[in-house]
């Protein structure tokens, strides 16, 4: 069963994709429209990547001279950003060289470093590493002597990070404001799938030649990483980026021989099949990403029934879309409301989710106003 | 047309509504409020600036001023500045709407405009040469540029100095020159004609007030101007009027330290400024009098060659 874009895709409301999806639509953009695709690429912080590919169709000329520097600006920002988090993965390697493990890093900084696509005109706001639990506090020590502390989380969030997350809170560098995740798996303890995380370090591959001891996940995984991210994360203000970045990490292992059943196989054995039937039902929706049909008849022990894909699909095809007040509609508001409660849901169980999402609705606001990161 | 051929009812219609298109600079700003204070100072201030119809022209900053909640509208009344629909800033009282807007668009400039080198600076001009007047605050520097541009100099802008990545000018931004606490008074002491606008009190920064542009400036802001000086001003009571030489590789050192985006271009950051430092003469500055430091800026306009030798 497909999903179909609605039917009004004479005059689509969200600008970014259907410009990723059909570059050539650029050629008869009206001003109205470029002001609009920059509003909505700059909120889906895609500016770089559009700029990218339209470089990649030789296109940049069809950018109208106003336009063409909010452009130029964003790639400046990116390539400066990728320097910045390969000189970061290098220090973080440094600080974290007493320890038994390799450093595995993850996501952004994963594609960076191994130069893949999906590097190309990304824009950063962390840098996210996986330490096996073990080491856990040995690496958050070494870390600390290196310069980089825990920002400032209230006592509860702090608690919570400590005790439920798979991650510990997030660290930034005194002089240099940089942000690190430290993971020690990829979904909390407390979820409702959760993929062991040696298997996933069982498979590490060096990220290249020029990052010595730096290591990313197998191709299979870091997609498989990515689409459970998507899929169980509370908030999406980068989601369509994100989808972007699962799109080109697609893409460009689509080539490769059995790729497809590799994945489709990985994913079952790390109980993450349902994800990845979502991340490819909504990476198709939104950028085309070329699926072969043995994929859908291999996931269809995974794929929810009608009525769940019908709620799903609701609630994702608005969330997803770029955050800018012109993708949205009456049902948005409610759309990303029911992505928090349900990403919260599949990370713990009730007796625990209950108190917590008490806490945030009606005691956090009233601690203090800071917002740091979401738990 | 020009926001002055908009009536008073017009221009809080168009602001309360689609929006008003406004080019300052480089730069094309979509305003909107529903706040007389912001069409007080729109019409006060930027009479002189480009307008059109907002719904078919692109604009570079989309923002909106307007009360957080409507809960807040009766006790203690609150600003909210919203950039596209974020908020980078916590509400003020409603007394600072006008200033807030000028530091949002600030900060809209400072945090995109990649494509110049924006150091933190007044920056003015006279005989095709630009004088760069980085300072920390409370050095006077905000009184100088004022006091200058009602003498005859070309405001550039009084807080972000853009340089040109490509071509190494600097670009005007003669938005209004923010004046703070006594240098109010001291400007408007200094010359009858200034327009200083509704001062707001209690500002994080104090009261704060705003100079309306000169017309001349406003008028040639599309023209970019060579660098000629950097010079560091320091006001002193009773203190002589005093211009000394001041060493490049600091000044350069100084300059990247208070740029916005030093650190965001990368090497071109370095070859852009270095660039600059070698073609301007780099100076101190002391001075009490407003009269004699301009009197001093005039000449060393009047001589840039000297300069060259210094």
């Amino acid at each position: 069963m497909h999903l179909f874009r609605h039917p009004s895709v004479a005059a689509p409301k969200d600008l970014v994709s259907s410009v990723l999806r059909s570059p050539d639509m650029l050629f008869q953009f009206s001003t109205a429209e470029w002001d609009m695709l920059v509003r909505q690429a700059r909120s889906a912080g895609l500016l770089a990547r559009i700029h990218n590919v339209l470089t990649q169709h030789k296109m940049v000329e069809v950018i109208p001279a106003e336009a063409r520097w909010h452009f130029e600006s964003a790639v400046t920002l990116a390539i400066k950003q990728q320097l910045a988090v390969r000189w970061e993965v290098e220090q973080i390697r440094a600080a974290l060289g007493g320890l038994d493990c390799p450093l595995v890093v993850l996501k952004g900084a994963a594609y960076v470093t191994a130069q893949l696509p999906a590097a190309r005109g990304r824009l950063f706001n962390d840098i996210d590493i996986l330490v096996p639990r073990n080491l856990l506090n040995q690496a958050e020590a070494a870390l600390m002597l290196a310069g980089w502390h825990t920002t400032g989380l209230s006592p509860y969030d702090e608690r919570y990070y400590r005790r439920w997350m798979h991650e510990i809170p997030p660290m930034q560098h005194l002089h240099r404001a940089s942000v690190i995740d430290v993971h020690h798996a990829i979904l909390p303890d407390t979820a409702r799938y959760f993929p062991d995380p040696q298997k996933l370090l069982n498979r590490i591959v060096p990220a290249g030649d020029d990052m010595p001891g730096v290591y990313v996940f197998s191709a299979e995984d870091r997609i498989l990483h990515s689409a459970t991210h998507l899929f169980h994360d509370g908030e999406l203000p980068h989601g369509l980026r994100d989808l972007t970045d699962l799109d080109l990490l697609l893409r460009h292992e689509a080539g490769t021989p059995l790729f497809w059943p590799r994945l489709v196989a990985r994913a079952e054995e790390l109980q993450l099949g349902r994800s990845l039937y979502y991340a490819l039902r909504y990476t198709q929706y939104f950028l085309d990403t070329p699926i072969p049909p043995t994929v859908w008849h291999d996931l269809r022990s995974v794929t929810p029934n009608a009525v769940l894909l019908s709620i799903m699909d609701s609630i994702f095809t608005r969330v997803l879309a770029p955050a800018h007040a012109s993708c949205d509609d009456a049902f948005s508001s409610i759309a990303r409301q029911a992505a928090y409660v349900r990403a919260h849901w599949l990370r713990m169980p009730a007796h625990l989710l209950i108190p917590h999402l008490i806490h945030k609705a009606f005691i956090s606001p009233y601690l203090d106003d800071s917002t740091p990161k979401p738990a | 047309m020009k926001l002055q051929q908009l009536s008073a009812a017009d221009l809080r219609k168009q602001l309360a509504g689609e929006g008003v298109w406004l080019r300052t600079g480089p730069f094309s700003l979509r305003i909107r409020s529903q706040l007389p204070r912001i069409a007080e100072g729109l019409s006060d201030l930027y009479g002189q600036f480009e307008v059109r119809n907002s719904s078919q022209a692109f604009a570079d900053f989309h923002i909106t001023l307007n009360p957080p909640t409507r809960l807040r509208r009766w006790f203690r009344p609150q600003v909210g500045f919203s950039f596209d629909g974020n908020q980078p800033f916590k509400a003020l009282p409603l007394d600072q709407a006008y200033p807030m807007m000028e530091w949002g668009l600030n900060w809209c400039v400072s945090m995109h405009a990649h494509q110049y080198l924006i150091i933190h600076a007044a920056v003015v001009e006279k005989n095709g040469l630009a004088v760069i007047l980085p300072a920390p605050p409370g050095s006077g520097k905000s009184t100088l540029t004022a006091g200058l541009v009602l003498s005859g100099w070309r405001l550039l802008s009084d807080e972000l100095t853009l340089i040109d990545r490509k071509t190494g000018m600097i670009h005007a931004l003669p938005r209004p020159v923010s004046l703070k606490n006594q240098s109010i008074e001291v400007i408007r002491q200094f010359s009858p004609e200034a327009f200083i606008n509704r001062a707001a009190h209690d500002t994080l920064k104090g009261t704060v007030a705003h100079m309306r542009p000169p017309k001349s400036s406003v008028q040639r802001q599309h023209e970019p101007a060579r660098p000629g000086w950097v010079i560091f001003p320091k006001w002193r009571a009773n203190a002589g009027t005093l211009l000394t030489p001041r060493s490049k590789a600091q000044t350069f050192m100084f300059l990247a330290q208070n740029a916005f985006n030093y650190s965001h271009l990368g090497t071109d950051g370095f070859r852009v400024g270095t660039a600059l430092i070698e073609q301007v003469g780099c100076y101190d500055f002391q001075y009490s009098q407003l009269h004699e430091a301009i009197a001093a800026f005039n000449r060393l306009a009047d001589t840039p060659t000297q300069d060259a030798l210094v």
